[in-house]
């Protein structure tokens, strides 16, 4: 690793018993489009239960490294492990089936679908008859596609979406149409949930009915989370470790507090003169 | 079974069958006489072939223009089994047609699992050890063939002449289908990992490609009563009202039955977006495969019913240009609704074939072609999302469950109480979850 980030606890900072099982582990993660180097020698661990914050300028590789966890890349170099397995090379939909499950910075629900059929084809792995079942509509798809129905509407109002099950997705509200997504990417009970900027634009009341929510589905979903937020509210709100990256390298990691008082961090958002002026500041 | 069907259903049913008997009655008494009977026909093998074409393209969301292709290939094969059994008294082709459908379909199966174990296998190698397992499994079906045609051929010689026939025809409709079937798995496992409008221009090669060989039948292959581009003529013509009306409201019952399962759900989900659909954890290639090779069995299977409607089929009938027919018929009848394809298909057949060359004064047939455009331009203009808009019959409309609470839903939900549903304006401009603050404050540190 050339950019050494500056505390020494790298990896178990603040509440990490070291106890946990490591849920995901990427090592020297890099993707190259080209000559551009859009990631570049990333590290990052996740414990069970976990909640870490993914954080950096626009362009800076935040959603490449969801893409490649997600198997929507491969990497150009580096590995990424789930629960001790490597995930590079496997497609998405086995990776959703392994476990891990996201959301779009630009929301993808199915549009003109009804809310509770967003949620059914989340079910569809796990749906239990096969296609000729359904095609000859016998007693076992009658049966299978209740339950699976049934499941869904349970589901839909642990989201307090119970109400809306068959409106089309589209015409929800935005902050409704968020809500969906995560629970459309739950459903499938992942162990892993990516988030990709959940808030982005919310207005500050809905972001912190998010981050409720965050809370409550991590709890109830027993959940590790990886989230990529730009809202400094909601990141240094809910976040217990935090990963800062910059033209797709790591340059720190450590809780809210070291995160804000690091020069480098505020260097890569604000620029150098205004890192100089908050030091400056900050020694007064 | 009864029990479980619902009113919708036994509606739909009772009337499709009440419908077929009544055209099939006016057929005896001869009130429609020949000329609206094949315009029926045709309108319900068009309808077939749009079902199929409107589950890749409406509910799949694949462009394909390839559907005429599968439909010419459906055709002839049909075509050469019944010309064998009718000029040849054999069942040669019937034998080798269907031990070759039987014999591919589980090589495809075998192969199938074999390469699922490799990862990262790109299309192209994988469609060059389909294509050699093809072919092999074809001569294999040839040479294996000729030991079974003799006892079959007396098997069938056992029945009654008639109803001989219609078995063989019916055999015959069967393998078509799925011959078009597998020849567009093949097909498609290359061409369907392009996008959009390419797998559109790459399924028009497929038509062309078809065409040509058909061209090229009698030489190339050595299907001598094809007779290549001079045309294949003495087919029997027995493709009747029954079996059409039957295979369409078969068509219908499967797409129906499909679209309503989670297997129709994944299908539609990768035409609402492919990534949100991978990222969900299906599989988008196998969902457009499935679809693809379903909507090619369909047009494998209204192939072999024009075949025996018309008795006679020309390459030229299956010119790239005529793909656009369905296209049109689709589209016309509104992308991903079933009811729309239906009733378009006939009143495409109807219109261009029927009213059209009634009304126009003699010597203006050909101006059909200047009427219909216009049609379709006003059409469009009018109607822009299909015929019906977005109406289903009752029968093929997707149900919404109604929500039932249980009671150990009823408990969250009264968790979630606090902020009750005749809130005032906040409740509109936070739409997070209703949980309160407390709650989760405290579930979160407890």
């Amino acid at each position: 690793m050339t950019m050494t980030p500056d505390t020494p606890m790298l990896r178990t900072t603040s509440t990490t018993d070291g106890e946990r099982p490591v849920v995901l582990e990427i090592r020297g993660l890099s993707k190259f489009f080209g000559g551009l180097k859009a990631v570049s020698n990333v590290d990052l661990t996740l414990y069970q239960g976990d909640l870490v914050g993914l954080i950096g300028p626009n362009g800076a590789g935040k959603t490449t490294v969801f893409n490649m966890i997600t198997g929507i890349y491969v990497p150009s170099e580096g590995d990424i492990l789930f629960r001790g397995e490597s995930v590079v090379g496997v497609t998405p939909h086995q990776i959703n089936q392994m476990g891990i499950a996201r959301t779009f910075q630009n929301i993808r629900l199915f549009p003109s679908l009804t809310v509770l059929d967003n949620v059914r084809i989340a079910y569809h792995p796990h749906a239990g008859y096969s296609l000729s079942d359904s095609i000859f509509r016998n007693g076992k798809y009658h049966q299978k596609e209740h339950e699976l129905t049934e499941r869904a509407q349970e589901f839909l109002s642990v989201f307090n979406l119970q109400d809306r099950q068959s409106e089309i997705a589209r015409n929800l509200p935005y902050g409704e149409q968020r809500r969906l997504e995560i629970a459309r990417a739950l459903a499938a009970e992942p162990s892993l949930l990516l988030l990709d900027e959940p808030a982005a634009g919310m207005n500050p009341a809905e972001s912190m009915a998010l981050m409720d929510l965050i809370h409550f589905i991590r709890e109830r979903f027993k959940l590790s989370i990886l989230l990529i937020e730009h809202q400094m509210r909601v990141v240094m709100g809910i976040c217990e470790r935090i990963t800062v990256v910059d033209f797709g390298e790591v340059i720190a990691r450590g809780n809210p507090e070291e995160i804000q008082n690091n020069p480098r961090v505020i260097e890569a958002y604000l620029g150098r003169g205004a890192a100089q002026v908050a030091m400056r500041h900050k020694r007064n | 079974m009864l029990k479980r069907m619902d009113r919708n259903t036994l509606v739909f049913l009772a009337g499709s069958v009440f419908v077929i008997l009544l055209v099939q009655v006016l057929i005896s008494i001869n009130v429609l006489n020949s000329f609206w009977l094949t315009i029926l026909r045709i309108g319900g093998v068009m309808g077939i072939a749009c079902l199929g074409l409107n589950l890749i393209y409406g509910f799949n969301g694949q462009f394909s223009l390839g559907q005429w292709g599968f439909f010419a290939i459906g055709a002839y094969a049909a075509a050469d089994v019944t010309y064998r059994w009718v000029n040849d008294h054999s069942a040669s082709g019937l034998v080798i047609l269907t031990l070759g459908v039987l014999l591919t379909g589980l090589v495809f199966v075998l192969l199938g699992r074999q390469l699922a174990k490799i990862r990262g296998l790109d299309a192209l190698s994988a469609f060059s050890l389909y294509l050699i397992a093809v072919i092999a499994t074809g001569f294999l079906s040839v040479f294996l063939g000729q030991f079974l045609i003799a006892p079959v051929t007396g098997l069938i010689n056992l029945l009654p002449a008639a109803l001989g026939m219609q078995v063989v025809f019916f055999l015959a409709i069967i393998g078509a289908g799925l011959l078009a079937a597998e020849a567009s798995f093949l097909l498609g496992l290359p061409v369907l990992t392009l996008g959009s409008d390419y797998f559109g221009i790459a399924t028009l090669a497929i038509t062309v490609i078809v065409k040509v060989l058909l061209d090229n039948s009698d030489t190339l292959f050595g299907f001598v009563e094809m007779k290549g581009a001079r045309g294949m003529i003495g087919i029997p013509k027995i493709g009747s009202w029954l079996w059409v009306s039957i295979f369409l409201l078969a068509t219908i019952v499967v797409v129906r039955n499909l679209l309503q399962s989670s297997y129709g759900r994944a299908i539609v989900s990768v035409r609402e977006d492919e990534i949100a659909a991978k990222a969900m954890g299906i599989d988008v290639a196998n969902f457009k495969t499935l679809s693809f090779v379903l909507g090619s069995l369909m047009a494998g299977v209204a192939g072999a019913l024009y075949a025996h409607i018309n008795g006679f089929l020309h390459p030229n009938t299956f010119n790239f240009i005529k793909s656009f027919d369905i296209l049109i018929i689709v589209v016309f009848g509104g992308l991903g609704s079933v009811t729309g394809t239906v009733a378009a298909a006939f009143a495409w057949a109807l219109v261009l074939e029927g009213f059209l060359r009634l009304w126009l004064p003699p010597g203006f047939e050909t101006w059909r072609y200047v009427v219909y455009p216009l049609l379709l331009l006003l059409m469009m203009l009018l109607r822009p999302k299909g015929l019906f808009g977005g109406y289903e019959l009752p029968f093929l409309r997707h149900s919404m469950p109604a929500l039932r609470l249980k009671p150990a839903t009823a408990a969250i939900s009264n968790q979630a109480e606090p902020r009750p549903a005749s809130a005032e304006a906040p409740s509109e401009s936070t739409p997070g979850i209703t949980l309160s603050q407390e709650d989760a404050q405290s579930s979160s540190e407890g």
